[in-house]
């Protein structure tokens, strides 16, 4: 059996070890993330690179409240912060990105398109949505085992992803079970270069919870405390058998769909609204001004995560990539019909 | 020799006997529980195993996706699409989700979607569907058709033993026409074809229910004019046992390569393209193909039935291939 672990909500205000390991999360992916983004305009990544710059606060809230081990996560393309929080290794991004043959994905799949089924971190497909029914039946397995006992799971997607089928069937199928499960949505104003007036017609996503029969709950992204406190709250409330909730959080993407796009695209009202807030820098002024973290203890963070990230990226990089020779080109796992076709 | 069971009672017992002997194993589908499906192939399974015989919501895509993160957290779900047509809403999770899995991640995500296919008089285009071909193209999944009571039988179990997704096609014509003593059989592990009737003069390499329209058709030919006619069972379509098609070839010199899916490709083709490949030299004739036609299953039974290949129009491929 799982341990019971810290509370991170204590009279509906997140616990300050909860915000701080969020912060320290967020931390860490914006400092892997700036490095990615260095490899990749110096030629280094092996495809293509897609960052979370802005959406940390909330990617990280809830990789934070989640326990591995016990909890399902499914993070999707803007969740480097939420992986790390959950406990995915520096190594992981890096070998993955770099095409290491060591990393979990051994050149099979790439960058974002990584993770450890078998520890609860599952690997995501391109297919927006996808992951909510497989998340929801990871959970239903979990029910019928008889070990679901307060195991959450949870997955990210952004406002785009709420237009497809999957995410519909999934958040029906994981409402009708009155499932563990968190899903938060980054409405972060784009998908790809589509803005939300063409994406949905309904004045806030969260509306979409009650048609559901799950809890919703909106949430400023761009605060650390907020996103803590909201998130922290929705996996809690999951975790004490509340059923399916749904956290939509309003922020904007900094930054392009990927490392190849400027996102030229972007509203400029939008980028110096409140929702352009970069909350790296904001939950840094919260912090500190609230005395949870000290300005010594942030550049200390800051200086132990780039150390890290700096020798993560410096074995990947001595690693070798793939070799096609030694490849066994087999898809299937059983034994009695591996290599036929 | 008393007829006590059908193919569809093979089906549902087997699934008993899968929810018997191993707790990993699950069913989800829609109108499964206390309905018992729509061609109840779950019947009176629910009472027993109310964990473990679960309804779903009309949510192919999702049904699917249920399934690979319940067997990444260990189960073996059995998924009864309510017909093989429906799956195409679900093609993103199989042929995306599950059959890359094992690939990725080294995780293998060992679960069986019945898909209840082939048509039957008056289903239309939608409910008559064979499937078997597009989902063998993607890398990643088994695909079986069986054929006989004791393969519905045998073969759905396996599946369920197998470590990877398993696309089970089973033949809705066949539900409740096709009866047998027991389910007792050779036992023929998954990818292993079968010799159902031994010839000399030309062999028909079919699966599913063409198997017995092309047993109609030879006995026709040996009444016609003594032709004896090999027909090969492959059983699994993926994988394909391509040395037992080979070898009957190799024993007649024609083949006739034979299924109820549309024209375009698929798993005659591929029959086609490997006995050209690996057994050219042994073809006395130009291999042919024989297909249902290159339009939507109708629905009328009369244009059902010329549809589909029948007897008839296996004998005239047949003669044209002995005559050549």
């Amino acid at each position: 059996m799982i341990e019971a672990t810290e509370p991170i909500i204590e009279n509906g205000e997140p616990t300050r070890e909860y915000v701080r390991s969020v912060m320290y999360a967020m931390l860490r992916g914006r400092i892997m993330e700036t490095k990615l983004s260095n490899l990749y305009k110096a030629g280094k990544i092996v495809g293509g690179v897609y960052l979370g710059k802005g959406q940390e606060a909330v990617s990280a809230s809830l990789g934070a409240a989640l326990n591995k081990g016990q909890d399902i996560f499914a993070p999707l393309i803007r969740d480097q912060a939420g992986r790390m929080a959950f406990g995915e290794e520096s190594l992981d991004t890096t070998r993955t990105y770099l095409g290491s043959a060591q990393g979990p994905m051994r050149g099979r799949d790439g960058n974002i398109h990584r993770g450890r089924p078998a520890e609860g971190l599952f690997a995501m497909i391109s297919h927006l949505g996808a992951a909510v029914s497989q998340v929801g039946g990871a959970l239903l397995a979990k029910r019928i085992q008889g070990t679901l006992g307060s195991s959450v799971g949870a997955t990210c997607i952004g406002d785009g992803a709420t237009s497809t089928g999957a995410f519909h069937e999934g958040l029906n199928f994981v409402a009708v079970e009155r499932l563990p499960m968190v899903v938060v949505v980054a409405d972060n104003q784009y998908a790809y270069s589509t803005s939300n007036e063409r994406q949905y017609a309904c004045d806030d996503l969260v509306d979409r919870a009650r048609g559901y029969g799950v809890a919703g709950h909106s949430v400023d992204g761009t605060n650390v405390h907020e996103c803590a406190r909201v998130i922290g709250s929705a996996v809690e409330a999951a975790r004490a058998g509340k059923g399916p909730q749904l956290v939509v959080a309003k922020l904007l993407r900094l930054g392009g769909h990927g490392e190849h796009d400027d996102g030229s695209y972007v509203d400029q009202e939008l980028r110096e609204s409140h929702y352009g807030r970069d909350c790296v820098e904001v939950g840094k002024k919260l912090l500190t001004e609230s005395g949870v973290i000290s300005d010594d203890e942030y550049q200390a963070w800051v200086d132990e995560i780039s150390t890290e990230c700096q020798e993560a990226v410096a074995i990947a990089q001595r690693e070798d990539g793939p070799d096609p020779y030694r490849e066994d080109w087999s898809a299937t796992a059983s034994p009695s019909i591996r290599g036929l076709q | 020799m008393s007829q006590a069971v059908t193919y569809i009672d093979a089906i549902r017992d087997a699934q008993e006997r899968a929810l018997e002997e191993n707790p990993k194993v699950f069913l989800y589908g829609q109108d499964i529980g206390k309905f018992g499906g729509a061609f109840k192939a779950t019947k009176g399974l629910q009472e027993k195993w109310p964990e473990r015989v679960i309804d779903a919501p009309i949510s192919e895509d999702a049904m699917i996706g249920m399934a690979v993160g319940a067997a990444i957290e260990g189960m073996r779900p059995i998924v009864e699409m309510q017909f093989a047509d429906f799956g195409s809403v679900a093609f993103n999770q199989i042929v995306n989700q599950a059959s890359t899995h094992y690939y990725r991640t080294g995780v293998p995500v060992p679960l069986v979607v019945r898909m209840p296919s082939g048509g039957t008089p008056g289903s239309g285009p939608f409910h008559s569907q064979s499937v078997e071909s597009i989902y063998s193209h993607y890398p990643g999944s088994v695909v079986v058709t069986p054929a006989t009571v004791s393969d519905a039988y045998s073969m759905l179990l396996q599946a369920v033993e197998l470590d990877d997704p398993v696309i089970y096609c089973e033949h809705k014509f066949l539900y409740r026409w096709l009866k047998s003593e027991n389910y007792e059989g050779d036992d023929l592990p998954i990818g292993k074809a079968r010799i159902t009737r031994k010839g000399k003069h030309a062999t028909v390499v079919t699966y599913s229910a063409m198997v017995h329209e092309a047993v109609r058709a030879a006995e026709m030919l040996k009444q016609e004019g003594g032709w004896e006619i090999e027909v090969v069972d492959l059983r699994s379509v993926k994988p394909l046992d391509t040395d037992t098609v080979v070898a009957s070839v190799a024993r007649t010199g024609r083949l006739l390569a034979l299924g109820e899916s549309f024209p375009w490709g698929g798993v005659t083709a591929e029959v086609v393209s490997r006995v050209c490949a690996d057994g050219f030299h042994l073809l006395d004739a130009p291999p042919m193909r024989l297909n249902s036609k290159d339009s939507p299953v109708p629905y009328h039974p009369k244009l059902w039935a010329m549809h589909r290949p029948t007897p008839e129009s296996i004998c005239a491929a047949l003669r044209n291939l002995l005559a050549y």
